[in-house]
């Protein structure tokens, strides 16, 4: 799976680093960046997937084909 | 020079000895008479050959990042969906001057180059992106000039947006010309994938498509005359920071002493510069003797950026210029990325706290963290800019930074508490 992170759009809250914390990382103020280009390797897909459910803003968006990467945004 | 100076309005424009018939141009504003005497809005028999041509001329990016115009075009170009090209000179950079220059006195220059760059990536629609009345109003003035000329009949939509720092960032002005706000959106997607109106959008700065006419009309190799092997032709410097301060065409390749020396001025009396605007820090006296190109600039762990030169006199501190650059950046960060508005807001006071002689080992060892880890955590390139600040001033000025720690800077000595709210090396244009 791919995802995407919108850093405009975190809060800060901290979920997707609890869930998935070898896809995302934590600052020393709570805001996340990827580890990586968002590739998400099989084992890790069910803590994203928990991580992109839970994000209150929706800043982590799975993207599919070109189509739908387009319609997410 | 001290950092409570006014800002200068620019006083002097040239070019440097050997530089002739390229971006520099005396007297006031080219109408397009002045400018069809020279050559411009000559009709492209190939396309494809042009773009050859300018590939073979190895024309890089003026707008900071020096990527190859010819690589960013054929990408648009091979893109999905029908391209449109944006002519980039919002100028947000406060030590730059040259775009909102070329815009206002050049007009026909920049658009003959976004006229070719729509050709060779096959744009059906093409935008002018600025933040200066004056350059709008002389862009738009060059516009209504071409109706009817039978030179170029494209519709150019000129856009004035509030002059910001990250407004000039490519998807920023991606973003507002999609009708929202001038601030920056995270990747991807990139505008050469999908930018306005989800098309595939050229962005190029200003400077570097007033070079296209170049290339069309010297050839790769009268273009490859002038600079170095990789750093091709000319660029407009914006010198700040002494009495030469202005915007000097330069070969690629000159060194500063060189500059400097033509210009009047004593390199002896140089300590460093603030380098390539806000983007890279402060660098020492081996800029000095350094070839003023992209590549060498690199590997001094710097970068040529968007070609603005801060010089730091003796008598300047660069630990007190990078904390106004810093405190800059956390003004005037877009203030939606939470590792930028706090990093930035971290970096300035720990740089602010060093500046009057209040920080201690332990903040400096912060600094130093912050500015390798906070690299890369930004929608946009501001947070990267500020590391490099942080970064380039600990690299560059160690006895600086000792002094201050010390408590025993004589230049910063009584500056304590001063407010660090004026933009260093900041140049303006008259008023249009
Ligand atoms: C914070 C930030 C501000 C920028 N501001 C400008 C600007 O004012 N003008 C500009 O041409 N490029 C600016 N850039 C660079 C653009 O994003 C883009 O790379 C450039 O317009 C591409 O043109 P070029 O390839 O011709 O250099 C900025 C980049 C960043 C990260
Ligand atoms: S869960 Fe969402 S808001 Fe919270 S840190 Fe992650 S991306 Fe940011
Ligand atoms: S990195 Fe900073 S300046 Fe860039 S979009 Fe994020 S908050 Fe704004």
């Amino acid at each position: 799976m791919k995802i995407k992170l919108d850093r405009t759009k975190c809060d800060g809250f901290g979920f997707c680093a609890k869930y998935a914390p070898e896809t995302f990382d934590l600052d020393e103020w709570g805001y996340v960046s990827l580890i990586g280009a968002g590739n998400v390797a099989p084992e890790h897909e069910d803590g994203v997937r928990r991580a992109l459910l839970d994000c209150p803003v929706h800043a982590i968006t799975e993207l599919h084909t070109h189509a739908e990467e387009t319609a997410a945004r | 020079m001290s950092l409570a100076t006014e800002v200068p309005v620019l006083p002097a424009v040239a070019a440097y000895p050997g530089v002739e018939g390229r971006l520099f141009r005396a007297g006031g504003r080219e109408d397009l008479a002045a400018y069809r005497a020279t050559g411009g809005y000559a009709v492209v028999e190939d396309v494809e050959r042009l773009l050859d041509q300018v590939d073979e001329a190895g024309v890089r990016g003026r707008g900071g990042a020096a990527f190859p115009i010819a690589r960013k075009i054929r990408t648009v170009r091979d893109g999905r969906g029908v391209p449109v090209a944006v002519a980039n000179g919002e100028e947000g950079e406060p030590a730059s001057v040259k775009d909102r220059w070329l815009l206002r006195t050049r007009p026909h220059l920049v658009l003959d180059g976004l006229r070719l760059a729509s050709l060779m990536v096959g744009a059906d629609e093409v935008h002018v992106y600025v933040s200066d009345p004056g350059s709008a109003e002389s862009v738009r003035a060059a516009v209504q000039e071409l109706g009817g000329a039978g030179v170029w009949d494209a519709q150019v939509e000129v856009t004035v947006v509030e002059p910001t720092y990250v407004a000039g960032e490519e998807t920023a002005a991606v973003q507002a010309l999609n009708g929202g706000p001038a601030l920056p959106t995270d990747k991807p997607p990139r505008p050469f994938e999908e930018g306005v109106k989800g098309r595939p959008t050229l962005v190029n700065n200003v400077e570097t498509l007033a070079n296209l006419p170049l290339v069309q009309r010297l050839g790769a190799t009268g273009y490859r005359e002038l600079g170095t092997v990789a750093s091709t032709g000319t660029f407009l410097l914006t010198l700040s920071g002494c009495a030469a301060t202005g915007l000097y065409e330069v070969p690629f390749g000159v060194t500063l002493t060189e500059v400097l020396s033509w210009l009047g001025e004593d390199p002896a009396q140089v300590d460093g510069v603030l380098m390539g605007g806000y983007f890279a820090g402060v660098l020492g006296r081996q800029v000095l003797d350094a070839s003023l190109e992209y590549d060498a600039i690199k590997a001094l762990h710097s970068g040529l950026g968007c070609g603005a030169v801060g010089v730091l006199s003796s008598g300047t501190c660069a630990v007190e210029v990078s904390a106004a650059v810093m405190a800059y950046f956390a003004r005037e960060n877009a203030g939606q990325c939470g590792s930028c508005f706090n990093g930035t807001a971290a970096m300035s006071a720990v740089l602010e706290a060093l500046r009057d002689h209040r920080a201690e080992a332990a903040d400096v060892e912060r600094l130093t963290d912050w500015s390798v880890r906070l690299r890369g955590r930004g929608a946009c390139g501001t947070l990267d800019g500020a590391t490099n600040v942080a970064a380039a001033v600990l690299r560059e000025f160690p006895d600086a930074v000792t002094t201050h720690l010390d408590g025993t800077c004589a230049t910063c000595a009584g500056n304590e508490g001063q407010p660090l709210s004026r933009a260093p090396f900041a140049v303006a244009l008259p008023a249009a």
